[in-house]
């Protein structure tokens, strides 16, 4: 055992601290080459990470910079500044702390380039733009350590991708290199040590204690929850009275749209004017900082939020969290309520509240999970090769390079382990030449090969474009929402969204009702409106799909003879659905037939997930299109498709058939806009295309032509090309999903039933009052178009002129 | 053919999905902005290597523009090549191609502010042409009864933006023809100040649809 050194022994005795066993094993196994911290909020983690590097620098000795802090928010570096300089201080340690992020002054980033402090605290893209700069050998050449916080929620992105890309770049400048995770409860933590270790190295694990099982429950209330629909309007009496009880309240909800709604309701019942507030992605920087301050304050009973408060902020004083919708996902769920009430070894309470009948289900099968300590999350694939490309595009910034040293390097990163040399070939000679089959840039490549084999710039000037280009983060183009007259902003839209808006639309943004008057200078000017009901606010509606372990668990709880654990609205719910037709089963796909409202309806119970439900309905449409069953449209949740017709569809087995289903998807996903926009966030990652400056916008005059162009002009003639392969991968897993369309196809492996009906079945009734229905596009865009365009030429009485 | 037949200062015109404008009765074909060679230039100056197909695209719609209509004339009015080193560098299959286009036909580059001086290709150069009672630019002056390019219009509907020719009783402001271009909302100021009363919008794509486009 490593004991604490004395100056640090009585600082802990100063404040009457004990050091925590999981930080007593960071020391003791400090000279480890990796090494992960996994411990709740409020468990001493990040002390435990940095005492190390503490104790090592403590008799100054070290000249130059010692340990890298890496977070995925520049906030939390701030957060971990001020928090590191209270021992630093009170022990008179002669150490300097300083962050480096996009926030940070020129003149202060120059001058930590000449002087680098012991500590720097910074993000992945900083780190990668230090990492780009020709001095870099002479600044990491001394470091020891690197912290990576937050490791858990890097890891399930690009941006731990191309962290763990800068670190094999770092342990190549610094052979010395230590590297410590910090994380939080996660399903598999082999997964995330192999990510950080530099392979083939082992990475020791450490578990800190979890403390006491969190207390959570299921929301009752007097009102049955309906049918349908995400609002959970029905249990805003009951959230308020929970409000009332508690310190703070956090109320989380699954998307910005969502939130904005609650929230509107609550503040419509909330007659006793307790303090609440309302925070996501889509509101201005200014007010979200705005009621983040007010929390830290504790002057706020409750926040209505999504997922940008899951991160970075202290959480101090909230004792409870509620989940208003299905969680979707356990293991954030999990993380979530693990943040709660700050105590260690005190339980974190939550309460979940289903927005509708299929929810309480979903409820039950995650609150379940959660007891059982069954996490979910899908294995990560192999280190995606976009981010590969902008690596060699920053490592060639730097200076000349060798590309078998390159590649040696990157074989150290877990993810890319399996790389072949083929496929980083491949990944350079589209950094170099563009990688085109047919055509080739004779003058113009952008890496050239010295005789001595090295590789570099061709032009050394484009190093700044590539610099400006560094990040993986995919930036949606936004639009501001000011009122009119009022310089401040309220929030912003999506661009996409503000397209749909006419004059005299309402929407809500930032709790209150506004319409729209006009655009002005790429920004959406609106006015207050008094009005109760605004037309629907869509803008970023990320909706998650429920995990393949949750989904089991449904169809788990489906084969139950009865639902002890359901309220009892809900299983006879169920009951009747076993009655008149039958509960979906594991291994089979339940085809339900029946007739509504003049048309022929099916409904297909897949239980892929959102997403994958949601292809699903495109291909099968296309194929009932070809075999002339007339679909007029579909619309999918997590667990069936419903599809609308003139038709019926008397034998639903052929349309299961998977190689149909495989063919259909090739063709399907070619012309497909989830292809086009996948394209666009992998190009723009390899540096194919630029990312949108805001000046450019602003005139209103594109810098670039849209990305679809390029997207379509490889498609036609060079379809094989690295680009479009990384896209194809990339929505295989992500929108698209049809990796769990194969894993429905091989689950069930034909086994089809097929349920024909005279009226609507119970389990199906949700889906007619679900929103966001697709239209079979027979006669395509074209057509919307031209009747909008005859409507208005006819409406401004011109023919022609 | 899915064009949008109208009637210009007098004149007899067709705006064609592709971006092209068709005068039946002068049996001539103008096509405006075809930028060739932009990716190779902006592979020269940026170092980003655009798949390099442009030419080819652009080309192959001329080319199928040119079987639909058989024109005995056509002009390109102006930006036709990215920049004159573009124009130098262009490859020998794509200059056959061009030539077998030119072959039998009076061809017409206006110049334009990419490409201001002479092109060792077939054709005439000119700074500007009368056809009937139009006359043909690169850039719009305040003159009437005028067809020019230079700005890229595109129009904005059901929440779609397409390139689109945008014309009142004096000028019409064609769409960029090539295949690497962007474009400028038909809204954008410049563009309104060019427009005494509210133009109408053609809107490209698999069928020409015209609109009004409500800017006054």
């Amino acid at each position: 055992m490593n004991p604490l050194p004395p100056i640090f022994k009585d600082w802990f005795d100063r404040r009457g601290w004990d050091v925590h066993p999981h930080q007593q094993a960071m020391l003791d196994q400090a000279t480890d080459r990796a090494l992960m911290l996994i411990a709740p909020t409020g468990g001493g983690k990040t002390l435990g990470g940095f005492l190390p590097s503490l104790i090592e620098l403590a008799d100054g000795a070290h000249a130059g910079l010692h340990t890298l802090y890496v977070s995925p928010l520049k906030a939390l570096a701030a957060d971990i500044k001020r928090n590191l300089r209270t021992p630093v201080d009170d022990m008179g340690l002669p150490i300097r702390i300083e962050d480096r992020t996009g926030d940070t002054s020129y003149t202060q980033k120059r001058r930590q380039r000449a002087d680098p402090p012991q500590i720097l605290l910074t993000t992945p893209e900083s780190l990668a733009l230090l990492l780009s700069y020709e001095d870099a050998p002479r600044i990491f050449n001394g470091l020891q350590r690197i912290i990576v916080d937050e490791i858990h929620a890097l890891a399930e992105s690009k941006r731990g991708d191309q962290l763990m890309l800068a670190l094999s770049r770092l342990q190549t400048l610094a052979p010395n290199l230590r590297r410590v995770g910090l994380s939080a409860t996660v399903e598999d933590p082999q997964a995330i040590a192999n990510q950080l270790a530099c392979h083939p190295d082992p990475c020791t694990i450490i578990n800190a204690d979890p403390g006491p099982d969190p207390d959570i429950a299921m929301l009752l209330t007097a009102e049955k929850p309906p049918w349908s629909g995400g609002g959970a309007k029905y249990a805003i009496p009951a959230v308020l009275e929970q409000v009332k009880q508690h310190n703070t309240t956090l109320i989380f909800h699954n998307t910005r749209a969502q939130a904005e709604i609650f929230f509107h309701n609550l503040w419509l019942a909330n007659t006793d004017d307790l303090p609440i507030g309302i925070h996501h992605g889509s509101l201005s920087r200014e007010q979200r900082e705005k009621v983040e301050a007010a929390m830290v304050a504790g002057q706020l009973r409750a926040i209505v939020c999504t997922g940008s408060l899951d991160l970075g902020i202290d959480w101090g004083n909230v004792d409870l969290v509620i989940q208003v919708g299905a969680p979707k996902n356990v293991k954030r769920l999990v993380q979530r309520i693990g943040r709660a009430n700050h105590r260690y070894n005190a339980p974190s309470k939550a309460l979940l509240v289903p927005a509708n009948r299929f929810e309480v289900v979903e409820c039950v099968a995650a609150l379940e999970a959660a007891k059982a300590h069954e996490l979910d999350g899908d294995p990560k694939g192999p280190g995606p090769r976009d981010v590969l490309c902008q690596h060699i595009l920053i490592t060639a910034c730097a200076g000349p390079f060798d590309e078998s040293v390159l590649y040696a390097e990157i074989k150290t990163v877990g993810a890319y382990q399996g790389l072949s040399r083929a496929a980083f070939d491949d990944c350079l000679d589209f950094c170099a030449t563009g990688g085109y089959a047919l055509r080739a840039y004779d003058k113009w490549k952008r890496l050239l090969q010295t005789p001595d084999g090295m590789w570099q710039l061709r032009d050394p000037r484009a190093s700044q474009r590539i610099r400006m280009n560094i990040g993986t983060i995919q930036d949606t183009d936004t639009l501001k929402v000011r009122l009119k007259g009022n310089f401040k902003p309220l929030g912003e839209v999506e661009e996409a969204f503000a397209a749909t808006l006419t004059q005299g639309d309402t929407f809500l943004i930032g709790g209150q009702v506004v319409r729209y008057e006009n655009l002005k200078e790429m920004t959406v000017e609106v006015s207050r409106r008094a009005d109760k009901a605004p037309k629907i606010a869509t803008f970023m509606g990320t909706k998650f799909a429920n995990s393949t372990q949750l989904s089991q668990r449904i169809l788990r709880m489906f084969a139950q003879p009865d639902w002890p654990t359901l309220p009892a609205h809900t299983s006879e719910w169920l009951n009747l659905q076993r009655k008149f037709s039958k509960l979906p089963e594991a291994n089979r796909i339940l085809v339900e037939s029946f007739p509504h409202d003049g048309r022929h309806h099916i409904c297909v119970y897949g239980f892929a997930g959102r997403n994958a439900m949601q292809t699903l309905g495109m291909l099968l449409t296309q194929r009932m299109e070809e075999k002339g069953l007339h679909p007029l449209g579909f619309v999918a949740t997590d667990y069936a498709t419903l599809i609308w017709g003139l038709d019926p569809v008397n034998d639903p087995a052929p349309l299961f058939e998977a190689t149909n289903i495989r063919a259909d998807f090739e063709t399907w996903l070619s012309g497909n806009a989830v292809m086009k926009k996948t394209f666009r966030g992998a190009a723009t990652i390899a540096g194919l295309i630029e990312r949108n400056l805001p000046q450019a916008r602003k005139s209103g005059r594109q810098a670039t032509f849209s990305s679809d162009i390029l997207y379509e002009t490889l498609t036609k003639y060079d379809p094989d090309h690295l680009m479009l392969r990384i896209t194809r991968e990339e929505a295989l897993r992500g929108l698209v999903d049809f990796g769990r369309i194969e894993e429905m196809l091989s689950r069930t492996a034909g086994r089809i039933d097929h349920v024909v009906l005279n009226r609507v079945t119970p389990l199906s009734l949700p889906m007619f009052l679900e929103r966001g229905r697709i239209g079979v596009a027979g006669a395509g865009q074209d057509r919307i178009l031209e009747e909008e365009a005859a409507r208005l030429m006819q409406a401004a009485g011109v023919q022609s002129l | 053919m899915n064009g949008y037949y109208f009637s210009f200062c007098g004149t007899n015109c067709v705006a064609m999905p592709s971006g092209a404008l068709y005068l039946p009765d002068n049996s001539l074909l103008c096509v405006s902005d075809l930028h060739l060679g932009k990716s190779e230039r902006i592979a020269r100056r940026s170092g980003r290597m655009l798949p390099p197909y442009e030419v080819q695209q652009t080309l192959q719609k001329l080319d199928d523009d040119l079987t639909m209509t058989t024109p005995e004339s056509v002009v390109c009015l102006g930006d036709s090549f990215d920049d004159l080193d573009a124009a130098a560098q262009l490859g020998d299959d794509m200059r056959l191609w061009l030539a077998g286009m030119q072959a039998g036909r009076n061809w017409v580059w206006i110049e334009g502010n990419h490409d201001p001086g002479p092109i060792e290709l077939g054709g005439t150069h000119r700074r500007e042409m009368r056809i009937g009672s139009l006359t043909l630019r690169h850039i719009a002056t305040d003159a009437s009864a005028e067809v020019s390019g230079h700005y890229h219009p595109k129009h904005r509907l059901a929440g779609r933006s397409r390139p689109a020719f945008l014309y009142d009783k004096d000028r019409m402001i064609m769409p960029a023809y090539g295949a690497y271009t962007g474009g400028l909302a038909s809204n954008a100021p410049v563009l309104r100040a060019l427009f005494g009363t509210s133009p109408i919008a053609v809107m490209t794509g698999h069928k020409a649809i015209p609109v009004p486009t409500g800017n006054g």
